[in-house]
C-alpha cells in the first residue's frame, strides 16, 4: 500500500470521467494526430489551450500525475540535447535565415532558429501529454474494454488489456516489496547504491517478481473460467454506457481540430516563420 | 432425512490422475453428499482434498489435464464428458485467494462477471447484482476498488460473484486461510447464513478444524493419501483419534480434555464448545489436573536488544498509520505481533527494517539509534522474512540463493563457503545444498529464505506470518525450526493471525489496533481478555471458554498450563 501508483486510474466526479472510453480513445488519437502534424505555433498554443483545458476539466491535480510529468520531461530534454547534437542548423535549414545569438564551439552556434524549432517540437509534447494522462488516468479500465469491443475488438483482447491495466498497481507494488526484502538481505539497489551496481542488481528483483506474476495469471485465469470467462462469442458490459450528447460533441472536436490542423498546413505549410 | 434423496454429487469408484503426475491423486473414492448438506473435506497439503475439489468444478480435467476413472456427476452433470462453463452454471467456487480472484475492477463489475459472460441484458444485470450484494451485505460498497476493501469484504464480493448463478452448490477451497481470526469467524458465519438462506450444498474445503466447526457441519470428510478415511459426523469423528493420526489438529478443548482423563464420546456433541456437554466429573477432572499441572516458572526479564521509542509514521501527512508505539524486544525473546490487517503490523516491520523511516520517535538496537542506517546495514542485525517464500527467491541453486547475502561483504571464497555451509547445516538444508529450489516443498523453501537471511547472522529475525497457508505438520515442522534458532540465541519477532501460533511459540504478544500497540502482555493474558480479543479482531481460545466453564480462575493460568504440557506431550508423544 506504501508503493506509489504511476499510470493508473484515478477515479473523479468530472466532465471528462463520464465521458465513454470510445470517445477518450478516439479524441486522444485524433488531437495528437492533429498534434503531430503542424509546427505552427499559433496552432500549437491553441491546441495546448484545449489540452490544458481538459486537463482542468478533468479536476486531475498535476501532483497525481507528477511522475508522467517529469519523465516525459527527461524525455523532451534528452530528445532536444540529440536534436541540437545531430543537426545544430535544423532551424536555419527550416526557416531559412540564421541569427546567431551566440558562439559554443566547432560548429555548434546557438541560433534563434535552431531555439524556436526546438521550443515547437516542445510545444507538441506539451500540446499531446496532458490528453494522453488523461486517456490513462480518466478512463476506468474496465469500461475502455467494452470500448475496444464496441468498435469491434474481440472481448477477449479488450478484456486482457482491461487485466493488464487492473494488475499494474499490485505488480508495482510487489515490485516494491521485493526490492525492499532483497535489499535486506545485503542486495545493492538502495538509492545510495552506485548505478551499475543497482542496474545489475534488479535481476534479483525480476525473477520472484515474474513467478510470481505467473502464479497471478494462474489463479486469476482460473477464477475466470470457473465464472464462464470465454463462454459465448460475445459478452455484455457492467459498465457500458451509451454515447450522451457530449460523446458526440467530444468526436466532433476532435475531428474538428484535426480536420483545422490539415487545413492550415495545406494551406499555409508545416511552419510558422517568423523571420521572414 | 437425507438419504431418501438423490445425492447431488456422486463420486462412484472415482480415480483421477494428473497428466503431469505418476500416480494417481485421487483412488477409487466413493462418496454422496445430498442436497443442503454442508460438509467439511479436512486433510492434510497433500491428501488430494483439493484435487477432488477440483473436479467438482471442473478445474481437473478441463484446465489442469489429466485422466479420470469411475464416475461423476455434479447437479445432473456427468463431470467428465461437460465443461468448465456448463459446470459453473452449477456450482459455485470461492478460492482460496481472496485478492487474486478479484477480476472486475469495482465490486459491482466483479460481481457481475459472470452476467456479462452469459450476456445478460444490463439492466437485468444490474438488478442481479444488486440482490446478490444484499445477500452477503456488500451492497453499500458497490462501487468500490478491491484495494479499498478488507479480507473479509474481498471474501463478500467472492461470493456474491458466485451467488448470480443461482449455483446448487457452493464449494469454498481454504476460505479461511489470509484472514484474521474474527474475519475468519464471520467469513463461517456468512457461509452458514447464506446456505440456509439460499438451500445450497456447501463443501467447505479447510484444515483449521477449530475454525470452520464455529458454525455446525453435518458432515466431516476425511482425507489421507488421496483416499477418504472417514467419512462421519463432526461428534463422531472428534469422539475417535482419527484426526490427530493424519495430521489434522482437533479443538483445543478437547486435547485439553485428553489430558485430563475425561473420556470424548459423540453423546458429548463434541463439535462445539457450546454444545459440550460436561457433567460434573468432567469438570472436576479438568481442575484436577489443573492443580497438579505445575505453572512454568518465570524467565527473568532479558537485556533489550530492540527499543522502539514513540515512533509515529504515516503514508501519507494526513494519516497516522502508527502511533506513538514504544516496546522493547528482549535478547532471545521469542515475540508475536497480531492485530487485524491494517492495524500498522507490517508497517512496524518496514519501520524496524528501514524500509520506511519514521516521522518521529526513534528505534534502538542494542543501544544504538537507528536513524539513517540504511537498509543494508541494518540487515546484517536485523533478517527480514517475507510470507511468501517466491517473493524472495531470486536464484536456481540452493547454494546460491544463500551465499547471495554474503557478496559485497569483503569475504575471500572459503569464507563464504564455510558460513554458508554452516547456515545450511542449521537450517537442515545441507543434504540438499546442490539442489535446484525448485524441487523443493513450501516448507523447504520457507526454510532457504530464512538461511538466505540467517547467512547475514543476525541477532534478530522478523517473520511476516511464517506459517499461512501450512497444514498442522508442515506449522510444527516450521515453528520448531525457528524454536530452534531461537535456542541458538536468535531473537524472533512474528507478524500472525494464527492464535495457536502465538500461543504455542511465543512468550509476548504485541498487539496493535489502528496504529496504536494497545496491549504487550503473554499470549494466554491476551486471549483470556475478551474486551481486547474483541478491539485488536482477534479470536478468544476455546481453552478459556472450557477455563470458565471449569470454574477455574484465573483463566490464563489454566491456558498457560495446559499450552506447558501440551509441548511436552509433542515433544515426546509423537
Amino acid at each position: 500500500m506504501a508503493a506509489k501508483t504511476v499510470l493508473n486510474y484515478l477515479p473523479r466526479e468530472s466532465v471528462v470521467h463520464r465521458l465513454t472510453g470510445t470517445t477518450k480513445l478516439a479524441f486522444f488519437l485524433l488531437f495528437t494526430f492533429a498534434g503531430m502534424i503542424t509546427y505552427n505555433t499559433w496552432l500549437l498554443l491553441g491546441l495546448l489551450a484545449v489540452s490544458l483545458a481538459a486537463f482542468k476539466l478533468s479536476r486531475l491535480h498535476y501532483k497525481e500525475v507528477r511522475f508522467m510529468f517529469v519523465f516525459m520531461l527527461v524525455f523532451l530534454l534528452l530528445n532536444n540535447l540529440f536534436i541540437y547534437l545531430f543537426d545544430p542548423n535544423q532551424g536555419t535549414a527550416l526557416y531559412g535565415t540564421r541569427t546567431v545569438l551566440c558562439h559554443l564551439f566547432w560548429r555548434y552556434d546557438i541560433t534563434a532558429e535552431q531555439l524556436f524549432y526546438m521550443f515547437n517540437i516542445t510545444l507538441k509534447y506539451f500540446v499531446t501529454l496532458p490528453v494522453a494522462i488523461l486517456f490513462i488516468s480518466a478512463t476506468n479500465p474496465s469500461e475502455f474494454a467494452a470500448s475496444l469491443n464496441g468498435i469491434g475488438v474481440s472481448y477477449k483482447i479488450g478484456y486482457s488489456v482491461a487485466i493488464a491495466l487492473r494488475y499494474i498497481p499490485d505488480i508495482q507494488r510487489d515490485f516494491h516489496a521485493i526490492s525492499q526484502a532483497q535489499q535486506a538481505r545485503g542486495v545493492e539497489l538502495g538509492k545510495n547504491e552506485p548505478f551499475f551496481k543497482r542496474l545489475k542488481n534488479t535481476v534479483h528483483i525480476l525473477l520472484p517478481l515474474i513467478l510470481t506474476s505467473l502464479n497471478r495469471i494462474d489463479t486469476i485465469s482460473n477464477a475466470m473460467e470457473l465464472r464462464g470467462f470465454g463462454k459465448n462469442k460475445t459478452r455484455t458490459w457492467y459498465t457500458r454506457r451509451p454515447f450522451a450528447k457530449s460523446d458526440y460533441a467530444v468526436m466532433a472536436l476532435g475531428a474538428a481540430l484535426l480536420a483545422l490542423s490539415l487545413g492550415v498546413t495545406i494551406r499555409y505549410g508545416r511552419f510558422y516563420n517568423p523571420f521572414m | 432425512m437425507a438419504q431418501t434423496k438423490t445425492p447431488i454429487i456422486s463420486f462412484q469408484n472415482f480415480s483421477f490422475q494428473y497428466r503431469a503426475q505418476k500416480q494417481p491423486t485421487l483412488h477409487d473414492i466413493n462418496l454422496d453428499i445430498y442436497p443442503g448438506e454442508r460438509v467439511l473435506i479436512a486433510g492434510p497439503s497433500g491428501s488430494g482434498k483439493s484435487t477432488l475439489a477440483g473436479c467438482i468444478n471442473g478445474l481437473n480435467p478441463y484446465a489442469n489435464p489429466g485422466k479420470a476413472t469411475g464416475a461423476l456427476t455434479v447437479d445432473g452433470v456427468d463431470v467428465m464428458h461437460s465443461s468448465i462453463f456448463a459446470l459453473s452454471a452449477h456450482v459455485g467456487t470461492v478460492l482460496q485467494d481472496p485478492d487474486g480472484q478479484f477480476i472486475g475492477l469495482t465490486v459491482a463489475e466483479d460481481i457481475a462477471f459472470a452476467l456479462e459472460n452469459s450476456c445478460t441484458p444490463q439492466d437485468e444485470m444490474h438488478a442481479i447484482t444488486r440482490r446478490a450484494a444484499e445477500l452477503v451485505g456488500i451492497e453499500h460498497h458497490l462501487d468500490y476498488a478491491p484495494h479499498e476493501l478488507s479480507g473479509g469484504q474481498k471474501q463478500r464480493v467472492s461470493l456474491a460473484g458466485v451467488m448470480v448463478d443461482k449455483v446448487r452448490v457452493l464449494l469454498f477451497d481454504e476460505p479461511l486461510a489470509n484472514l484474521d481470526p474474527a474475519t475468519g469467524k464471520q467469513t463461517m458465519e456468512l457461509i452458514d447464513a447464506v446456505q440456509q438462506k439460499t438451500d445450497t450444498t456447501v463443501l467447505i474445503i479447510e484444515h483449521r478444524l477449530e475454525d470452520v466447526l464455529w458454525r455446525s457441519v453435518d458432515r466431516i470428510i476425511l482425507m489421507g493419501e488421496g483416499r477418504i478415511l472417514a467419512d462421519l459426523h463432526p461428534d463422531e469423528l472428534l469422539s475417535t483419534d482419527l484426526l490427530a493420526k493424519n495430521g489434522i489438529r482437533e479443538p483445543l478443548y478437547l486435547t485439553a480434555l485428553r489430558y485430563a482423563g475425561v473420556e470424548i464420546t459423540p453423546q458429548k456433541h463434541p463439535a462445539h464448545m457450546d454444545t459440550l456437554v460436561l457433567d460434573d466429573a468432567d469438570t472436576a477432572a479438568v481442575r484436577r489436573w489443573f492443580t497438579a499441572e505445575s505453572l512454568p516458572a518465570a524467565q527473568p526479564a532479558p537485556d533489550p536488544l530492540l527499543e522502539v521509542r514513540d515512533v509515529s509514521f504515516g503514508y501519507d501527512k494526513s494519516m497516522h498509520t502508527l502511533q506513538n508505539v514504544s516496546f522493547a524486544i528482549g535478547k532471545g525473546e521469542m515475540v508475536s505481533i497480531v492485530g487485524r490487517n491494517g492495524a500498522g503490523k507490517s508497517t512496524l516491520s518496514k519501520l524496524i527494517c528501514g524500509f520506511e523511516t519514521q516521522d518521529s520517535g526513534q528505534i534502538f538496537l542494542n543501544g544504538q539509534d537507528l536513524q539513517g542506517v540504511n537498509i543494508r546495514r541494518r540487515a546484517k542485525h536485523i533478517g527480514y522474512v517475507m510470507q511468501n517464500p517466491n517473493q524472495m527467491i531470486s536464484q536456481t541453486m540452493i547454494y546460491d540463493e544463500v551465499a547471495m547475502g554474503l557478496q559485497g561483504l569483503g569475504l575471500t571464497e572459503p569464507e563464504m563457503r564455510t558460513r554458508v555451509e554452516d547456515t545450511l547445516k542449521i537450517c537442515g538444508l545441507y543434504p540438499f545444498r546442490n539442489w535446484p529450489i525448485s524441487a523443493l516443498s513450501f516448507g523447504q523453501k520457507k526454510r532457504v529464505t530464512i538461511a538466505s537471511v540467517l547467512v547475514q547472522q543476525p541477532e534478530l529475525i522478523l517473520l511476516d506470518e511464517p506459517t499461512a497457508g501450512q497444514d498442522f505438520k508442515h506449522y510444527t515442522e516450521i515453528m520448531e525450526f525457528l524454536r530452534g534458532l531461537n535456542r541458538r540465541g536468535v531473537t524472533v519477532v512474528m507478524i500472525t493471525h494464527d492464535m495457536h501460533l502465538m500461543l504455542e511459540y511465543t512468550t509476548r504478544a504485541l498487539v496493535f489496533c489502528d496504529g496504536a500497540l494497545i496491549a504487550d502482555r503473554s499470549p494466554a493474558a491476551v486471549l483470556c481478555d475478551p474486551a481486547l480479543v474483541e478491539r485488536a479482531a482477534l479470536k478468544e481460545t476455546s481453552l478459556y471458554t472450557l477455563a470458565n466453564r471449569c470454574g477455574i480462575a484465573p483463566a490464563e493460568d489454566y491456558v498457560e498450563r495446559f499450552i506447558a504440557a501440551d509441548r511436552e506431550v509433542r515433544n515426546h508423544g509423537c
